[in-house]
């Protein structure tokens, strides 16, 4: 099937919000801090601007509550009498001129009496850097199971590790961007988002307005990653005060390097591992220990850190685990959701720690792995039971195999004696990715959706959920149309307007195909039922019956569905113990790298990755999502590093923030078992973000068995790898 | 702002010439134009758009020397064949410059009088010991590219001059080498830049993003002529300290800029001695 909106985007007729015309519209521009802590003392305006002319919004003007309603109400939407970081927004501007409003936001100076900030979550804060309980901690989590201490005390053989992990951008191509307007006393926003019903939570608490006083609408959204789940309700709010205060239509659309300083990224983190073996190598106890960077505000840090423990030690089998986590608070942006929601960061610590236990315990890394995997029966950290019929070993096997993992070995040796330059290695990952809200996450959303059935026979999918890039409306499309059995012609989806779609929760989470899509089943068979059909009604009966029921009663039939969990998943929020998800992805990644001893420099040369998301639903996109996830890992391995001096991101500009071209990528080689899981949609279980997990420890891994060092963070760029190796001295000192 | 078009080259010297009304010459803008949204000041001054100069365009070839008109582009040099012959890393280098777009927009003069200490197109032409050729309303005067720079971003053209060409002698080269160290394969800025070319004249040795200029290094000349190719990377270690002094910045590492260009240029120079 083509994709939906291939064509639009691929001629450029796509309309995102930058492209709206909107008659006598002005610009807005956020005025932001500039110090990464302390009171505002005095904002000062040039007296060289007419600020009559322009229209200046502060926290004053705020209608309801001064909060960017998420999970705490602690971010202002426009600091008040404290800045907790450096671009903090402060004062809004509007102005027809695009030039001018950006001239002005230069006039203006906003005086801070600097607080100490707290910035390095490796050193407890000071009692002066202090800005929340006493320890700065936002949120702490733990998972025990067994007793830890006993089991290393006993074990042949304990491996200890530290591993650091980088913020990220996510350097989606168009930046965010958003416009307002008030029509008939209702505010209207639109733009590009992720997730409409959090704007719509956060704008009717911040403008003080009953539900139906505000309509959010998706625009045609050029890539998310998570860096469009929750700052986008900062941007709306920001436009909507302004069209509030000028009463005439806003449009703000952050350039680049706003977008890279002011937007969230992925959270830094430090993961500290100490691992019993036996003497078999097989893993007896798991002691891990997580801290997350939060950044200066709540916003998602506690499902972030959730995630990050759940999936910290890895897709094995294992007795006694300990995961102690927190997520602190610094003064640096927000750090929020980026695909794989922490589940990244300690897989890269886990897998790459799980390399460091091979090498002690004198197994190749694929054998220590092989006897460590989970099989079916055996239990997760938290107590989860395992059954879905995916056999873990033979995706690792495949990986290996397909990778040329022992041939390649054998040539990578014979190179390290004949170039004097040039070292390859190969590097594996094991890794799982739970689909889905965390916990009893999917029931509190309580998910809805609604088929309808339109006069001309159509039918319309009415959800929240929005195409990003990755495929929903195709998938959506699909999906309909192959249960009601009718053209994918035949299937329209609804803008995404919470005026007139229901709340089907976020798109986030690898939760859209897999959760979201079997609603639209349900959708599609309760408007079969609505229709008095049979359940075997298919096509021409649908299109027939949809007409009719338009004609004789002059309204539409609707099929609704709402989200209930599969039967038998249990989740105890106040233990962390039972069944985290309700079902997982799994992967097995193989990277073969080359280093240049010249320059340090690290190309992958050959990228294997196999995984079990379910059945495909759809080749091309779901291959599609694999490669962009190896990519996106690939360059947060190896390259992308966020740049930090007081809390404020030195390098963002794409000249100095380095994403991999496609020289930069190896041809990335995707197979995928397809094991069904009858939760999902046709047997489709989540998919999105999966593929940010393997890469990195798959690429350091190799990197690490090509040059004989033992890296511990990443981006392990040149730079980093050369002080390594060069503390490795000596051993390659070679010279043809 | 005021943008001049001039169809012809003395129009375009008379309006630089008028220093009451002071312009900044315009020519592919890949460098000018790119911080345009955020400095207001680029969106205040006056321009002088080069590109009706049909005389500054394209590639000519005497019996001594390549001539790059202060028009010619990367993509001029990268379709020549004449010039993939006689100056392989000139389209090597060229090649390495963003990507296509801007290899058919950016000119080598560009790069020149922009200055960037981590320019690409500056070191080989250094390498090739290229001369420039500025032009005013008051004459003409040449100025070899090694004497060129007299700090960061500062040459030797004055305000009523304009970059005419860029010549090139022909030598008949036994080595030429170029490296440029990126941080990534393509669309880059050098982290450490190399361009080595030996002729009748001598090794000339050309290095990138280690000093506040691109920098003609002699005492590693000196080296070469006097002692031969060196058996490891830390013997040029002396003669590149003299030569260059590398930073910590954004991009990179003062250490790694230091070890890593001796290394590319250990590696250059054997590899052209084989
Ligand atoms: C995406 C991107 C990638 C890039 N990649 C590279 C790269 O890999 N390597 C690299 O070296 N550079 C790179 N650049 C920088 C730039 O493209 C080059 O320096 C290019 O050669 C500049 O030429 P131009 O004609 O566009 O110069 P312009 O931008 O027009 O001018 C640059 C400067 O030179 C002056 N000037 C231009 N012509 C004359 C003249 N005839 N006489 C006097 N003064 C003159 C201008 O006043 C200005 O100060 C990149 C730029 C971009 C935007």
């Amino acid at each position: 099937m083509e994709r939906i909106e291939g064509l639009a985007k691929l001629t450029g007729r796509e309309r995102y919000v930058d492209d709206l015309q909107v008659d006598g519209a002005l610009w807005g521009m956020t005025v932001r801090s500039r110090a990464p802590r302390g009171r505002i003392r005095e904002i000062r305006f040039d007296p060289a601007v007419d600020w009559s002319e322009i229209v200046v919004v502060d926290h004053r003007d705020i209608p309801g509550a001064n909060e960017v309603l998420l999970i705490e109400p602690d971010q202002p939407v426009l600091a008040a009498e404290r800045v907790r970081h450096v671009h903090e927004p402060v004062l809004l501007l509007a102005h027809p001129s695009r030039e001018v409003v950006r001239r002005a936001a230069h006039a203006i100076e906003i005086e801070v009496d600097p607080e100490p900030p707290y910035l390095d979550v490796s050193v407890p804060p000071r009692p002066d850097q202090l800005q929340r309980g006493e320890d700065n901690v936002f949120k702490r989590l733990r998972i025990e199971k067994g007793d830890v201490d006993t089991a290393l005390a006993r074990a042949a053989r304990v491996v200890e590790g530290e591993y650091r992990t980088g913020a990220q951008e996510h350097v989606y191509i168009e930046t965010q961007g958003m416009l307002a307007w008030e029509e008939n006393g209702v505010v209207f926003i639109k733009g590009s988002l992720q997730c409409p019903y959090y704007v719509h939570k956060a704008a009717i608490r911040a403008l003080g307005r009953e539900p139906d006083g505000v309509r959010i609408v998706q625009a045609a959204t050029g890539g998310g990653f998570g860096g469009k789940e929750e700052y986008p309700s900062m941007i709306a709010l920001h436009a909507a005060l302004l069209t509030l205060a000028a009463d005439r239509p806003v449009k703000i659309v952050y350039d680049r390097g706003e977008d890279m300083e002011a937007t969230t990224k992925r959270h830094p983190a430090i993961v500290r591992h100490r691992t019993g073996v036996d003497a078999d190598g097989r893993l007896v106890a798991q002691d891990i220990d997580v801290v997350m960077d939060g950044g200066a505000y709540v916003t998602l840090s506690p499902v972030v850190l959730s995630r990050g423990i759940i999936h910290a030690s890895g897709p094995y089998r294992c007795e006694n685990v300990r995961i102690h986590g927190r997520v602190m608070l610094t003064n640096s942006p927000p750090h929020g959701a980026f695909r794989g929601f922490g589940a990244p960061q300690t897989h890269f610590a886990n897998e790459r720690h799980m390399d460091v236990v091979a090498a002690a315990a004198g197994l190749d890394p694929i054998e220590l792995r092989r006897r460590n995997l989970l099989l079916d029966g055996d239990e997760t950290a938290t107590g989860q039971r395992i059954v879905d019929g995916v056999d873990r070993i033979a995706l690792l096997d495949q990986a290996v195999d397909l990778s040329g993992w022992r041939e390649k070995e054998a040539a990578h040796a014979e190179l390290a004696r004949t170039d004097p330059w040039l070292r390859r290695g190969m590097g594996l990952a094991c890794f799982h990715h739970g689909a889905g809200f965390t916990g009893s996450g999917e029931v509190m959303l309580a998910s809805r959706l609604d088929v309808a059935g339109l006069p001309d026979g159509r039918v319309e999918v009415r959800s929240a959920n929005i195409e990003m890039g990755q495929g929903t409306l195709t998938i959506f499309t699909a999906i309909a149309a192959a249960r009601l059995g009718l053209a994918p012609s035949e299937v329209a989806i609804a803008e995404a307007d919470t005026g007139r779609v229901p709340n089907s929760g976020p798109t986030v989470a690898s939760r859209t195909a897999m959760i979201v899509g079997r609603l639209v089943e349900e959708a599609c068979d309760d408007l079969r039922l609505r229709l008095g059909l049979p359940a075997d009604a298919r096509g021409e009966e649908i299109r027939q019956a949809v007409r009719e029921h338009a004609r004789a009663t002059g309204e539409e039939t609707v099929g609704r569905a709402e989200y209930e969990p599969p039967r038998g998943v249990l989740w105890d929020d106040a233990t962390y113990r039972g069944d985290a998800y309700a079902a997982y992805g799994w992967g097995a990644y193989v990277a073969e790298v080359e280093v240049d001893l010249r320059t340090w420099a690290t190309r992958v040369v050959d990228f294997v990755a196999v995984q079990d998301v379910g059945t495909v639903l759809h080749r091309t996109l779901a291959a599609g999502q694999v490669q962009g996830g190896v990519a996106q890992g690939i360059g947060w391995a190896l390259m992308e590093e966020c740049r930090w001096k007081d809390g404020a991101m030195q390098n963002a500009q794409l000249t100095n923030y380095i994403v991999p071209t496609s020289f930069d990528l190896p041809p990335i080689r995707v197979h995928f078992g397809e094991t069904p899981w009858p939760g999902g949609p046709m047997g489709a279980k989540g998919l999105g973000e999966l593929p940010i997990d393997g890469p990195a420890p798959a690429v350091v891994n190799a990197v690490a068995r090509a040059i004989g060092v033992a890296p511990t963070e990443i981006p392990l760029t040149p730079e980093r790898l050369m002080d390594l190796d060069r503390r490795a001295e000596g051993r390659h000192a070679r010279i043809a | 702002m005021k943008v001049e078009r001039p169809r012809a080259l003395a129009a375009a010297l008379g309006l630089l010439g008028d220093a009451a009304a002071p312009l900044v010459p315009l020519a592919g803008g890949t460098d000018l134009l790119v911080h345009w949204p955020v400095r207001p000041d680029a969106r205040t001054r006056g321009y002088l758009d080069l590109q009706r100069l049909d005389e500054l365009r394209g590639i000519r070839w005497s019996e001594d020397a390549l001539e790059l008109g202060a028009l010619a582009t990367y993509w001029d040099v990268i379709t020549d064949s004449r010039v993939g012959a006689e100056f392989p890393i000139l389209v090597e280098a060229a090649r390495q410059v963003g990507a296509i777009q801007i290899q058919s927009r950016g000119t080598w003069a560009g790069n020149v009088a922009n200055g960037s200490p981590a320019a690409d197109g500056v070191p080989v032409l250094m390498a090739f010991g290229a001369v420039i050729v500025l032009e005013s309303r008051q004459g003409r005067r040449e100025v070899p590219l090694d004497a060129y720079y007299s700090g960061y971003r500062e040459g030797a053209r004055r305000e009523a001059e304009l970059i005419v060409a860029i010549r090139i002698p022909r030598r008949a080269h036994a080595l030429q080498r170029f490296v440029k160290v990126g941080p990534r394969r393509a669309q880059a800025i050098a982290k450490v830049g190399l361009a080595v070319a030996r002729s009748e004249e001598g090794w000339r040795v050309v290095a990138a993003s280690v000093a506040p200029t691109v920098r003609r290094c002699r005492a590693v000349e000196r080296r070469l002529e006097e002692r031969g190719l060196p058996g490891s990377p830390e013997e040029l270690d002396d003669a590149l300290r003299a030569d260059v002094a590398p930073i910590d910045d954004l991009r990179s590492t003062a250490d790694y800029r230091a070890r890593v260009l001796a290394r590319v240029l250990f590696d250059a120079t054997r590899k052209g001695g084989a």
